[in-house]
């Protein structure tokens, strides 16, 4: 176990040196860094004593080094277009992404994974083909335009719930909170909706592919003929079996929804890190971009850090030294 | 009482084509602690009486006609729920493949335990003590402790000890075993056939035992019926059935399973079997392309010579070298094969019989050793352009008839390529002749060139691949349990076929097979693997009348004691 | 189960029709219909000069008298713009072919640059194996942890640094393209992996290496035609999504430049006049673009089903 998770740390580690080389790549070579700090009238001396006090002039590592350290305690320079640290940038904005992105994780795996069961058990039911059918659609919905039919049909039409912003949001010491006040839960319900449809339906639809692969296995018909009941065999055999390989992709799913609030977020003018970010590309900010970078990837490390120790506890095969098996 | 009585039985799979009736018009009937044995070749319709008997049959396949009784009272007009309750606690299941019938992320005690309490209703600790006692029962040692495991702890037979504990679990008094032992190796077949008769007479079960291998049914069971093309042709007692058989396609069956007792000549064929065909005589294959220009020069004496062959895989790839674990498949094997002999490799699976063949032709490297071919060091040769004028000397057949094709091409474009390859015809005409030459050699005709392989059946693409691996004009043909896949009707057909060849082309064989009597039939001497080692090196005949080796002795032991019908005749 | 001897028919296109999968095309009305609607809008982007009824690229032929009249069954609506116009005066209708021009253009282009690098790297990977395979997954593994659209982002933002802003416009497309082909490789290279480690332990790749055949014909002749299935599904799925990815890009603004008429832009567009009522420059081309994606969606849901013979 201790070696498993070892390796895995190790590989996280190379992931996000990758990922930082990357980031660093961007900031270093993408335009240049000194004309983004700097006036129309800041002279040539002046450009040249900056450069030098930015460590610009050093070998390629001693720089990458230094990005590297930096990154590590949360330093990825100043903001080109806001003339602010980046890290208090992302800070500020940090909780209204994370408070998003989780009520949505929580409602796609709640709601995604019983309908994806519910429409493998009973794949012919009325309700599966309905649940299948709307899937579909689900799917086929671009996330900007769900967001933009709620908003008609909610904010426009029928006038209930606020079209854009976080509404009042309580200050938890550094962390800011929309989950205490009745306009700030009222202002996450559309935004949280429209970016959990996507992955709720991506989710339904890919338990349901996993669990009827399961039930077509052997130890599920060898199940069913020695007399345990369907309620035993979708249950304990089949859902358990089809979680092993569902974990992974959930895992993934959820790192995805990061990214993905970057849409919601444009469309009701959320003020989270994915707003940010696409100002950001949009004015090449090349600090943001590469901070939201580094963090999407630690992200996704730590997800699937989690994945696989989640991995290593639902199937028993992984955790028995080879060594030992074949008696 | 009869314990299970079906009778006049129709089941049919409705599809696009117009219905497929699976099975027809059956009717057979069990006795308490009786093993009745149903045989036939793959399509017969066996598998579907087993699923129909305990209700699971594969949608949109459905009874049509007939009854099915359990001591008298009918099941088969149960409702959904009814027919679960005789699942497991009335029929018990045995299915084929012990790798993939039980639950991978549950303990085995946990399987056994809930279907016992499932069945029977009895508290948790009863149930305990019951899942332990039927381990023991089915011949798994220290049952305490390895009830805890989970199945990939255990190994192919005794995985299927536990299948067998689980179909027991809800004291059933009719089992019934699909092909039970057909995915083990044969030590261990012996062993749970042993096992479920015992368990039958004892427990006073009765049981159907449906399998394709008649050495299974002599073994086993008390009564047979003999299935073809879903129809029962003949029921009897087992002696009857082998010693006298009555119906013509019983006749040819055991006929066709090769003697292990005798040598003969040619196999007896199943002349019940419409596409039965022989080869059409009027091709010379001395004076045609075939046989023509093969100047390998003179012939010597030895062909290929193997010394101190060593092969080992890697199984867990690792930073650091003491915590890597290797497969020794091949260790420090040398034999030498003689200019048109045929020569045999005998083993149990994971014995390294085919990785010897895949390093003779050059698909894996071997890790150290020699192979010298006709004279020339073959490990020696660097690049495949070297290696070429060898590779063309020596072809393989391969034992799955469905994979050793490429689904993908037609008959004559598969044909063709090794000759095209090798530039082996002056222009696309001639290829074209050879081709066809080809079909009529392997007795398929020219028709089957322009045809995929999917319309063809085991034994024809059996066939396709064997004019494949003649076309490149090869001296030295590798057979890798070519027929072990196939029904045993059609075997006597393909060993017939490259007999013939082996002789009018003067081909050296290596013939691989785990098969005994085959492997008497076919080769001039044997060698006897175990785990990666050659054993022993005889003459076939001193092989069988005098073994050397223990290892030897136990597999003839093994060997089904059931001598063919055909012992009568010739 | 008894053989069924199936007569087949001796012609290819016979056979096409006899084939389970054209008969579980033809008994799925919901089927054809998706196949109908995809095919009309990929008829109508090629035939866009002819088939649209004005042409939103001719500024000589846009008069802002015409701007945000609603569509024609509306009251103020006029025949001549049947779904309305947008605030500069251009027909809806119009804008929404051209746009689906582009849109096809950009996402056709890119699913073809990712199925050539998925399939070319899934076959390496899988038939060399060893370190080469690892180092492909690894990096395949990496980039699946960023979604498709934020590495298209990335991309663009990166041009965006590295050109003059004057020259973006031009190349916008192409970096779109590349940036949406160059996201999507991941799911064919895993996929094409896959089935060539199964197919490459077949016998029938084993029979050509014995014959001495090298890899690259082995690959090229036997294992990739045998592969060909799973990808088919996943570039129709793919296509809709690049369809979502490229609407969604020219939305956040960081697509196709706002000049150029995608249904991206023009939702964008629509979405500030949404308060103040004019909802239909919003809407339609946010149920075209729905449609045409369902439609794909639709069809490769069906076509991936009816290539698996295990539902058959």
């Amino acid at each position: 176990m201790i070696g498993f998770i070892f390796k895995r740390l190790l590989q996280s580690v190379i992931v996000m040196l990758t990922v930082a080389l990357i980031a660093f790549a961007l900031f270093r070579y993408v335009g240049d860094p000194i004309n983004n700090m700097v006036g129309q009238d800041t002279t040539q001396e002046e450009r040249a004593a900056l450069k030098e006090r930015l460590g610009l002039n050093d070998s390629f590592p001693v720089q990458f080094g230094r990005f590297v350290k930096n990154a590590a305690q949360g330093e990825f320079g100043i903001s080109y277009q806001h003339r602010r640290p980046v890290s208090d940038l992302i800070a500020e904005r940090a909780p209204a992404t994370l408070e998003l992105s989780l009520l949505s994780a929580i409602l796609a795996i709640a709601v995604g994974i019983p309908m994806g069961v519910y429409t493998a058990i009973r794949r012919d039911g009325w309700l599966s083909r309905a649940f299948m059918s709307l899937s579909l659609i689900g799917i086929s919905l671009p996330t900007f335009l769900i967001g933009i039919l709620l908003i008609l049909l909610f904010g426009v039409i029928l006038r209930w719930l606020p079209t854009f912003g976080r509404g009042e949001v309580v200050q938890l010491g550094w962390w800011s909170t929309g989950l205490l006040t009745t306009s700030g839960i009222k202002a996450l319900i559309m935004p949280a909706i429209t970016l959990a449809l996507f992955q709720m339906t991506l989710i339904m639809r890919l338990v349901r592919a996993e669990m009827l692969e399961v039930l077509r296995t052997d130890f599920v018909k060898f199940g069913r003929a020695r007399g345990l009941p369907d309620r035993y065999i979708h249950f304990k055999t089949a859902l358990k079996n089809t979680m092993v390989p569902v974990i992974t992709i959930i895992g993934l799913q959820l790192g995805a929804i990061i990214a993905f609030a970057i849409i919601t977020e444009t469309v009701f003018q959320w003020p989270g890190m994915g707003l940010m970010f696409i100002q950001a590309v949009r004015e090449v900010d090349i600090p943001i971009m590469a901070a939201y970078l580094v963090m999407i990837a630690l992200i996704f490390v730590v997800i699937n850090l989690i994945v696989d120790i989640l991995y290593y506890v639902v199937d028993p095969r992984l955790r028995v030294d080879r060594a030992a098996t074949g008696h | 009482m009869t314990l299970l009585t079906i009778d006049g039985m129709r089941v049919e799979f409705p599809s696009r084509r117009g219905h497929v009736t699976a099975v027809e018009d059956l009717t057979i009937t069990v006795e308490p602690g009786e093993i009745l044995g149903i045989v036939g070749e793959s399509g017969a319709g066996k598998s579907t009486i087993g699923n129909a008997v305990i209700g699971l049959l594969e949608p949109p396949g459905e009874m049509t006609a007939g009854h099915i009784a359990l001591h008298g009272e009918r099941i088969d007009t149960l409702t959904d729920a009814q027919k679960r309750s005789v699942r497991g606690a009335r029929i018990g299941m045995i299915f084929q493949d012990p790798l993939t019938s039980l639950d991978p992320l549950q303990t085995i005690e946990t399987q056994l335990i809930d279907t016992i309490r499932e069945n029977l209703g009895v508290s948790e600790s009863d149930a305990s003590g019951r899942a332990v006692a039927l381990l023991d029962a089915v011949g798994i040692p220290d049952p305490a402790i390895r009830i805890k495991q989970y199945p990939h702890q255990f190994s192919g037979g005794m995985r299927q000890r536990v299948v067998i504990a689980l179909a027991l679990c809800g004291e059933p008094d009719l089992i019934i075993a699909d092909e039970p032992t057909t995915a083990l190796d044969v030590s261990v077949q012996a062993q749970i056939l042993d096992l479920l008769k015992g368990l039958c007479r004892d427990r006073n079960v009765g049981m159907i035992l449906i399998t394709h291998d008649m050495g299974v049914i002599a073994e086993t069971a008390d009564r047979v019926a003999v299935m073809y093309r879903g129809r029962v042709v003949e029921t009897g007692t087992t002696g009857q059935i082998i010693n006298a058989p009555v119906h013509d396609y019983t006749r040819s069956l055991i006929s066709a399973v090769p003697p292990p007792d005798r040598r003969l000549d040619r196999f007896p064929l199943v002349t019940y079997i419409e596409d039965a065909q022989e080869r059409p005589e009027g091709l010379d294959l001395a004076t045609h392309w075939l046989g023509q220009s093969r100047d390998y020069g003179a012939a010597s004496e030895e062909l290929l010579r193997i010394d101190n062959l060593h092969m080992r895989f890697v199984t867990r790839h690792s930073i650091f070298p003491s915590r890597r674990l290797f497969l020794d498949a091949v260790k420090d094997v040398s034999l030498s094969i003689k200019s048109g002999e045929v020569f045999g490799l005998v083993g149990e699976s994971g014995s390294g019989k085919s990785t010897i063949a895949r390093i003779v032709t050059g698909i894996y490297t071997p890790t150290s050793g020699s192979i010298r071919f006709a004279g020339t060091e073959l490990t020696a040769l660097k690049t495949r352009k070297e290696a070429s004028p060898w590779r063309r000397q020596m072809q393989m057949i391969f034992q799955d008839p469905f994979s050793s094709l490429n689904s993908r091409m037609r008959v004559k474009d598969i044909i063709a390529e090794p000759i095209h390859f090798h530039n082996l015809a002056d222009n696309a005409a001639e290829a074209q002749k050879i081709v066809t030459d080809l079909l009529d050699v392997v007795g398929l005709g020219a028709q089957a060139a322009g045809k995929f392989p999917h319309e063809f059946s085991g034994g024809q693409r059996q066939r396709i691949s064997i004019a494949r691996a003649l076309a490149t004009r090869p001296r030295f043909l590798i057979c890798d349990e070519p027929t072990s896949a196939l029904d045993v009707s059609i075997q006597a057909q393909v060993l017939n076929l490259l007999k013939d060849l082996q002789q009018e082309l003067n081909l050296t064989m290596l013939f691989i097979s785990h098969d005994l009597p085959v492997i008497r039939q076919m080769c001039d001497r044997v060698g006897v693997m175990r785990n990666g080692q050659l054993l022993e090196v005889s003459e076939t005949e001193t092989l069988f009348n005098d073994p050397r080796h223990d290892y030897t002795r136990h597999l003839l032991d093994l060997m089904p004691v059931f001598s063919g019908f055909g012992s009568d005749k010739n | 189960m008894a053989d069924t001897i199936q007569r087949t028919p001796r012609t290819r296109i016979g056979r096409a029709f006899d084939s389970d999968i054209w008969h579980s095309f033809i008994r799925s009305p919901l089927v054809i219909l998706s196949a109908v609607i995809s095919i009309a809008f990929f008829a109508a982007a090629i035939f866009a000069p002819w088939v649209a009824p004005h042409n939103p690229f001719d500024l000589a032929s846009i008069d802002l008298m015409d701007s945000s009249l609603p569509p024609m069954w509306l009251e103020d609506g006029e025949a001549r713009f049947i779904l309305g116009t947008d605030d500069q005066g251009r027909d809806i209708l119009s804008t929404i072919i051209y746009g689906a021009r582009i849109s096809l253009l950009v996402s056709i282009a890119a699913v073809v640059f990712s199925m050539i690098l998925g399939i070319t790297l899934g076959l390496i990977s899988g038939y060399v194996g060893g370190r080469t395979d690892a180092i492909i997954m690894r990096v395949a593994d990496v980039q699946l942890a960023f979604p498709a659209i934020l590495i298209a982002m990335l991309i663009d933002g990166v041009v965006r640094g590295v050109l003059p802003r004057d020259m973006h416009g031009d190349v916008a497309i192409y970096v779109l393209i590349f940036a949406i082909g160059i996201s999507g490789w991941v799911q064919y290279a895993r996929t094409v992996r896959g089935s060539t480690l199964v197919e490459k332990n077949k016998e029938y790749v084993q029979a050509a290496r014995v014959i001495g055949i090298g890899p690259i014909i082995i690959l090229w002749r036997h294992i990739l035609p045998n592969v060909t299935g799973p990808v088919l599904v996943i570039a129709t799925i793919h296509l809709a999504i690049a369809i979502i990815t490229e609407a969604t890009l020219s939305f956040l603004g960081v697509g196709v430049p706002p000049t150029t008429p995608s249904m991206g832009t023009l939702i964008q567009v629509g979405q500030d006049y949404l308060f103040s009522g004019e909802w239909w420059i919003t809407i339609f081309p946010g149920i075209a673009l729905a449609v045409l994606v369902l439609a794909i969606n639709l069809f490769g849901d069906w076509l991936r089903d009816a290539l698996n013979p295990k539902l058959r």
